[in-house]
């Protein structure tokens, strides 16, 4: 594993920072709160996987970094890259997005406007931001970068349509579209969820090799804790609109330090030996006017104490670990009392 | 593509030739006798007029020979005379079709123009003030009758103010520019008739506009229901994650993806227009085909009500033809064939 940057008191800030950042969308009293105060930071050649159920707000974390929730929804705190801010600033996000940060999406069937060739969808990506690029040198530069993403045929590809594309095809050609500007900040929002899985592995190669060769940032936004092993250097668990646990990816896998990622550990099968039953977790994760108090965890908690129904449990750090719950001991370095797997259950 | 176009202009004929025959039964199914409009209502007393009038009608022939008859006429161009003006059916329509063609295109310009750009900013201003006063617009066009806001609308800018010339296509103190076209504004042009194109273009706004209208409350409505499905999409949202400008999202890749169920809607109304102007027409005593088709009704005028017929039917299989052309041309997943 690659060295994590150090956070806390660098000398140099990270390249792409969100802190404490909210998101309410508009509703009854006083709107609703997706996203309640997330701290996430990547830096160069690096990849963050961040993990969490549907709703847990992982997906509009991004979209809200990126200046993209839309008109009615709040988004306050922080948003850095190169240590510049830039929430608050639509107009520059906006020539930054596609430039310096771009993204790619969960289902390259529905993301590629249908009615513009694939290449024309690439050379739009290069002209937004560059003027001075004739539609001959980008078009070239798109076959190039279709290329790049190992689509065959790249010349005639770039002249065809979206819905001549298979899916996995779609997803490179996503990634090509992406890369058009040479960002430094690559978010990629579950890219291969709607892809079969030995595309899946494809995929996943192409976005480690981006990474390796062009010391690309990469946020993995995903459920998919498989994908998170085999990629991510660092992961932070997102529920219900806040991060429950951040830590390099092989301590959050082999010591997890909050009951969330413990049970989501159980529920994912394993190719390596027997590791007893699958363990779902109970209940589903709350909506987003219905968030209960104190550990918003505690109700599908197999270890919740009394105090964890009142007490909100703060995010504490050691060293590069970091997790919000009462009961764990990070500095203690004692694994949570979780249930043994195949119980009562 | 263009293998089907040939084979869809092939079939044209055939359907017109259904189109001709249900239209010449239908009319003389109708209870009533075409000779009062003939012969006037006074000399219908007067079997010798009578039996003269039908002879020379041939509706003293029995109906198969009739209909032998007018269709083997009609393969060679020939529609018949009609029993209210005495002249050739095709004689009419020819004066007739370029006046409603003429406001027709007029009309759907005011109505695809106005229609878009008011769907497009009612979805973009979604709930908001420009929002409601499209809608309201839109709903006036679709709801409020054409002889009231025709006739409030000549009352307001032809009498009132002055700003626009009454009713008709020409100031009746100018001669027709020699036609050509058919359309009093092109012709003028052509002649180099300044006055005239000026006068022809100006009594060409009001009707153009209460038609128009009409078109874009329609247009309207359904520009901004496709707006607001297509924004919703993932490919705007990646569109936007690319640095688009607002301006860029709205219009190079939503509103091309919303213009796809829209056309559909302008090809139809063009169509619907070329015979269904009749209201509009007769406000602004716009001598077009709308008017003739009812006076033709009315006199049981046979011949005229088939040639009409005609028209509209090769209007709509037309149009029908373009929109889904334009269709395949707009939307790359669409095949024609």
């Amino acid at each position: 594993m690659s060295a994590a940057p150090a956070r806390a008191g660098a000398d140099r800030p990270p390249l792409f920072e969100v802190r404490d950042l909210r998101v309410v969308f508009p509703g009854p009293a006083g709107g609703l709160e997706a996203v309640s105060g997330v701290d996430l930071a990547v830096d160069r050649g690096e990849v963050l996987a961040v993990v969490g159920e549907s709703g847990s707000g992982k997906s509009v974390t991004m979209l809200a970094a990126m200046g993209l929730t839309g008109p009615g929804v709040t988004v306050t705190g922080s948003v850095r890259l190169d240590g510049e801010e830039y929430l608050g600033r639509p107009e520059a996000l906006r020539r930054l997005r596609g430039k310096r940060m771009a993204m790619i999406f969960q289902d390259p069937m529905t993301a590629l406007n249908p009615v513009m060739t694939v290449g024309a969808q690439i050379t739009e990506m290069i002209r937004i931001h560059d003027r001075q690029v004739s539609q001959r040198q980008a078009m070239k530069k798109a076959v190039d970068l279709l290329a790049l993403v190992a689509v065959p045929f790249p010349e005639r590809r770039a002249a065809q349509y979206p819905h001549e594309f298979s899916g996995g095809m779609r997803q490179r050609a996503m990634i090509a579209m992406a890369m058009a500007n040479d960002p430094e900040v690559l978010i990629a929002d579950e890219p291969t969820t709607a892809l079969d899985v030995t595309i899946q592995a494809q995929i996943i190669e192409l976005l480690d090799g981006l990474r390796r060769e062009r010391g690309l940032a990469l946020v993995l936004i995903t459920h998919d804790l498989g994908i998170v092993a085999g990629l991510a250097d660092r992961v932070a668990i997102l529920y219900a609109g806040r991060v429950v646990e951040r830590a390099p990816v092989r301590e959050a896998y082999y010591r997890p330090a909050h009951p969330y990622t413990a049970s989501l550990l159980k529920a994912l099968p394993s190719l390596e030996g027997d590791r007893g039953r699958l363990v779902p977790i109970d209940g589903s994760p709350p909506g987003l006017a219905s968030r209960p108090p104190g550990c918003s965890f505690h109700p599908r908690c197999p270890i919740a104490v009394p105090r964890c129904m009142v007490e909100r449990p703060a995010l504490i750090a050691v060293g590069d670990h970091a997790a919000a719950c009462h009961l764990a001991d990070l500095s203690a370095r004692t694994p949570l009392p979780m249930p043994a797997a195949g119980g009562a259950r | 593509m263009l293998r089907t176009i040939v084979r869809r202009l092939i079939a044209v004929p055939l359907l017109l030739l259904g189109v001709v025959t249900i239209a010449f039964l239908l009319s003389n199914m109708t209870k009533g006798d075409p000779l009062v409009a003939i012969v006037g209502e006074r000399q219908m007393t007067n079997p010798e007029v009578v039996a003269a009038a039908k002879a020379r009608w041939g509706l003293d022939r029995p109906l198969p020979e009739r209909y032998l008859v007018y269709v083997g006429n009609l393969l060679s161009g020939d529609l018949g005379t009609s029993f209210r003006t005495k002249r050739p059916v095709a004689q009419d329509l020819m004066v007739r079709l370029p006046a409603t063609l003429e406001l027709v295109i007029a009309a759907m310009i005011v109505g695809i123009v106005g229609g878009i750009s008011l769907g497009v900013a009612a979805a973009h201003f979604r709930d908001k003030g420009m929002d409601h006063a499209a809608r309201v617009l839109a709903l006036l066009g679709s709801s409020v009758p054409v002889f009231w806001s025709g006739l409030l609308m000549l009352y307001v800018f032809s009498v009132l103010l002055g700003w626009l010339p009454g009713p008709g296509r020409l100031d009746p103190r100018m001669a027709a520019p020699p036609a050509v076209t058919g359309f009093y504004t092109v012709d003028a042009l052509l002649a180099g008739d300044w006055p005239a194109f000026v006068d022809a273009a100006r009594r060409l706004v009001l009707p153009a506009i209460v038609l128009g209208w009409a078109v874009l409350g329609i247009i309207t409505r359904l520009v901004r229901a496709s707006m607001l499905d297509v924004l919703g999409q993932d490919y705007i949202l990646a569109a936007r994650s690319k640095g688009a400008t607002e301006r860029r999202v709205l219009f190079n890749h939503a509103l091309r993806n919303a213009m796809i169920p829209t056309l559909t809607i302008i090809g139809f109304s063009f169509a619907y227009l070329i015979t269904g102007a009749v209201l509009t027409e007769a406000v602004f005593s716009w001598p077009g085909i709308g008017t003739y088709a009812v006076d033709a009704a009315r006199a049981l005028d046979y011949p005229a009500i088939i040639g009409v017929t005609i028209v509209g039917g090769a209007a709509f299989l037309l149009t029908n033809l373009v929109t889904d052309v334009a269709y395949a041309l707009a939307d790359p997943r669409v095949k024609l064939g």
